[in-house]
């Protein structure tokens, strides 16, 4: 486990280096949120009612705008093929870049989930569940869209690509996710909703590793 | 057993036995698509409650049905690529997939044809057409993947891997929809309870279900045929094997 810890202290130092990209992760979900209310009436009951969904969609465009930074910089200065050829295991070397890229990304996302929950009327008494959507589900944005930023590791503009690639396996995780937010709103009991959400984190954490570690090794073989 | 799977890799081996296979593929194939949809639109009794609109089933349902079957083939043949290296089965990923696309693609135009008479509008949330839709989009990812990388052999490997983390996937997305629906209330148009079937309108069905299968196994075969000879135009053995080609035609 020691490969995994030095390259997470390693992420993490590089994520503290640049500042500035956590920033742009908070300054883009207030912007999304911002714009979306300008799009339709700002009728409380109707922007309640499609909270839970705008939350999700910008996190998932947001990771999909951030996952292509998660292997492309070590890519390019050779760091990768380094990680490649090295003893340690890679499915551990790829859960710790993930885990750099979270904490940079994810961990935000839950953080300042509230400061845009509650202008859009959120009652307070929700708040906590849907930071804890978001602490459960943001992990499995991450894991699942690392498999697919390694299989167009090495093409130009994956972009578009990335995004038929991974939204659909999105689709469980913004169900069960705005489904909790949803129940917490409306003050239905959200325990179902989460342990699914928590289900998928701990599937994702086991098996997404290990594909996304193949996938490395078939895009850079 | 292994020395068999071993030959069936073998790409010139492979093109003899499915040039003597295709004939039996074909022949049924088409008798049976042709009985089957003869007798689902003529001879089968029509619907007391849908009339006649309800033949419609016998494309919508072997297309849905091959749209699965197509996907888990995918994810086998994936996972024997990426185990044994196969080239046959990464040739068969690459190939199945745009044929599983447009038999998604089908259930997907026939059922909002049906849907229309039936609910009273093209497209209903309802959790089996959006996990239909969303299996689209996996059969569409898996294509386009393999267009954007050059290389082709890593391309089909990649694209068996997707396959493989897309089919972990289905039943997740296919459950997670269902459960969707039911929290939210349910559309207003509701799906008719499906009434258990009259044999004289299910054996049509199981006929084109049938065909339809044995269709794709025909269609998926020469399209195998025609991307091997493609991808291995500069070896040997294509050259002996068209060489062949003209001399038996000649």
């Amino acid at each position: 486990m020691s490969g995994f810890w030095a390259l997470l202290k390693r992420d993490l130092l590089l994520l503290l280096r640049q500042r500035g990209e956590v920033m742009h992760h908070v300054l883009f979900f207030l912007l999304v949120v911002c714009l979306f209310p300008l799009g339709t009436r700002p009728a409380p009951d109707l922007l309640l009612a499609v909270t839970p969904a705008l939350l999700w969609v910008s996190a998932l465009l947001s990771a999909l705008l951030s996952l292509q930074r998660l292997f492309r910089p070590d890519l390019e200065d050779g760091t990768l093929e380094q990680l490649l050829i090295s003893p340690r295991p890679l499915a551990a070397l790829v859960l710790a870049k993930v885990g750099a890229y979270w904490l940079g990304s994810g961990l935000v996302f839950v953080l300042v989930g509230p400061l845009l929950a509650v202008p859009l009327g959120v009652p307070a008494d929700a708040i906590p569940v849907i930071m804890l959507t978001l602490l459960l589900g943001t992990p499995v944005l991450g894991l699942v869209g690392a498999i697919g930023v390694a299989l167009t590791l090495g093409l130009p503009r994956a972009g578009l690509l990335l995004s038929l690639l991974i939204f659909p396996l999105y689709v469980p995780v913004l169900i069960f996710g705005a489904g909790a937010m949803h129940a917490a709103i409306t003050g239905l009991p959200t325990a179902g909703p989460l342990y699914l959400l928590a289900a998928l984190l701990v599937l994702a954490l086991t098996l997404a590793p290990l594909a996304a570690a193949a996938a490395l090794r078939i895009s850079l073989e | 057993m292994m020395r068999w799977f071993h030959q069936l890799g073998s790409p010139p081996h492979f093109m003899a036995i499915s040039r003597r296979l295709e004939p039996f593929l074909a022949v049924p194939a088409v008798a049976l698509c042709l009985l089957g949809a003869y007798a689902g639109l003529v001879w089968a009794p029509a619907d007391y409650q849908q009339g006649d609109a309800f033949r419609i089933i016998y494309i919508h349902v072997p297309a849905a049905w091959l749209s699965l079957f197509v996907y888990t083939s995918m994810a086998v043949a994936g996972a024997i690529a990426l185990i044994w290296r196969m080239k046959l089965a990464e040739i068969y990923v690459v190939t199945a997939a745009s044929l599983g696309a447009s038999f998604t693609f089908l259930a997907l135009v026939t059922g909002s044809v049906w849907g229309k008479p039936m609910w009273g509008t093209w497209w209903v949330w309802d959790a089996r057409l959006t996990s239909e839709l969303i299996l689209l989009f996996l059969y569409l990812g898996v294509i386009a993947l393999n267009n954007a990388i050059e290389q082709p052999r890593s391309a089909a490997r990649a694209c068996s891997l997707l396959a493989l983390v897309g089919v972990v996937n289905v039943p997740i997305i296919h459950y997670s929809v269902e459960w969707w629906n039911t929290l939210h209330q349910g559309p207003t148009v509701t799906r008719f309870d499906k009434p258990a079937m009259e044999w004289s309108m299910l054996w049509p069905l199981l006929t084109v279900a049938l065909g339809a299968t044995l269709l794709f196994g025909w269609l998926v075969l020469v399209r195998m045929r025609a991307e091997l000879l493609w991808r291995e135009r500069r070896s040997r053995w294509v050259r002996r094997y068209l060489a062949g080609e003209e001399a038996g035609n000649g």
